[in-house]
């Protein structure tokens, strides 16, 4: 068995949490550049010159790209010959999110009690996702997630017989309805199958994906594919002031499910799409 | 755009026009649109004087050693519509913000004469350089959240709502939505 100290852990975490708020992921950053030369609309066209410039600004600056600095979801594949030493996983993990969301100067978003709502003053609890998989190593993906583009998710439990096309069309309503709330562009996970819970976890995880990675069946990545050009023909645009660019990309992830069902969830992202991986 | 707001230079203003703000602005988001009106109905006095002015919907980061203000970009608007017109009514003038709101919202804009102002979402660390000073001015114990007045210069936003009814974002989208029947 590896040993693993809960303080590397909660490093890494840490680490994780200001890096994400600072810097833009590269893949975004040739999105954005790319998006520029692609969109019609001059006022389209002005958001991407901001986001780009944003970036630049929050990295120069050192301070975060966007005041929402999110609820730090976190991805945990634990190795199952690893042994954590000294605190659970759960509590390195929050005192790393505690520590970087502190030392980072990012905003603290998140409330004791969904409804008395007092602040817990440290941004935590994260919401962690944890997976044992083989081998002596643990790979941590933080991701910070704002609350506006959370907010126009969705998930429908679709009836088998409405196949391809309902899954399309549930995913294009879902961001018409959002309009220019989650502030496009989007980057949008798609969850097929599964159940009730699983679907909206395999739509997070689709978010994970680097945007030049397409769903490895050929299937789901020709959908991907109809899906985007269909948001894109809503003309939402740039924050919805019109144009071409809505989404930036559709990730499909899918999952075998029961014979009754057909789970569809929608996890929308925004533009900065923070997230990073380690491995220890 | 000098801020507080004159209505006369509300009237030129269009749906998509590139407004720059100058002056003092007021913060408040979710938390702070409940206390306010709580403040109100109970009879005592709002934390600044409403009349002319300009409300931002932010909860910025804090701010690093050195700066006025973290990151300080605009958040949904739609949260804030249940206390809107009654703010509107009091004599605000401008809010800006992001996304679409209620029916019943935008016709209070037009109203009470007041524009729906909107800045770009997730560009928090840009719009920070505009502000040039930033002050607690009520209900500190709401952290982000807290009423804050800020002194802007340059501060970049575009015309939302009009006066004249014009909706950017149903004219932008119009504008550029593909009919299905022509998608390959």
């Amino acid at each position: 068995m590896r040993e693993v100290h809960w303080e590397e852990i909660s490093t890494a975490v840490s680490e994780l949490c200001k890096n994400i708020n600072y810097y833009i992921n590269q893949d975004v950053l040739e999105a954005f550049k790319k998006g520029m030369g692609v969109e019609e609309s001059p006022l389209g066209k002005k958001v991407f010159c901001q986001l780009i410039e944003n970036a630049e600004a929050a990295a120069e600056e050192g301070i975060p790209l966007c005041q929402d600095t999110g609820l730090a979801v976190v991805f945990i594949s634990l190795g199952q010959e690893v042994v954590i030493k000294g605190k659970s996983l759960t509590d390195a993990v929050n005192i790393g999110v505690a520590k970087g969301y502190g030392e980072g100067y990012l905003r603290k978003s998140v409330v004791k009690d969904p409804l008395n709502r007092v602040n817990t003053g440290d941004n935590t609890p994260a919401i962690i996702h944890t997976e044992i998989v083989p081998g002596d190593k643990i790979k941590i993906t933080v991701s910070a997630k704002g609350g506006g583009s959370e907010n126009m998710s969705a998930l429908s439990m679709l009836p088998p017989s409405a196949g391809s096309e309902g899954i399309i069309d549930f995913v294009v309503d879902t961001v018409k309805k959002a309009g220019p709330n989650p502030c496009p562009p989007l980057l949008i996970g798609v969850g097929v199958g599964g159940n009730f819970e699983l679907a909206p976890l395999l739509a997070k995880r689709a978010l994970l994906r680097p945007l030049s990675e397409k769903n490895k069946d050929e299937f789901w990545s020709k959908m991907e594919e109809a899906i985007l050009q269909k948001i894109n023909n809503l003309g939402i645009g740039p924050q919805g002031f019109g144009g071409r660019i809505t989404a930036l990309k559709v990730s499909i992830e899918t999952f075998p499910c029961h014979i009754a069902s057909l789970p569809v969830a929608v996890n929308i992202d925004c533009h900065c799409h923070r997230h990073s991986t380690v491995e220890i | 755009m000098a801020a507080p707001v004159d209505e006369k230079q509300l009237l030129d203003l269009k749906a998509g026009d590139e407004v720059i703000i100058n002056g003092t602005i007021y913060t408040a988001r979710d938390a702070a649109h409940k206390r306010i009106c709580e403040v109100i109905n109970k009879g005592e006095k709002m934390p600044f004087d409403p009349e002319g002015q300009i409300i931002y919907y932010v909860g910025p980061t804090p701010p690093p050693p050195g700066r006025v203000i973290g990151s300080a970009g605009p958040t949904t608007s739609y949260r804030m519509d249940k206390h809107t017109p009654f703010l509107l009514a009091k004599g605000i003038k401008a809010v800006v913000g992001k996304g679409k709101r209620s029916e019943e919202v935008k016709k209070s804009f037009m109203e009470h004469r007041a524009v729906y102002l909107v800045t770009v979402g997730g560009a928090g660390a840009l719009i920070s350089k505009y502000i040039r000073k930033a002050e607690i001015v009520a209900f500190e114990d709401l952290g982000p959240e807290a009423v804050y007045r800020l002194e802007v210069e340059g501060f970049p936003a575009f015309v939302c709502y009009d006066l004249h009814g014009n909706d950017l974002y149903e004219e932008g989208q119009k504008k550029y939505r593909k009919d299905e029947s022509s998608v390959t």
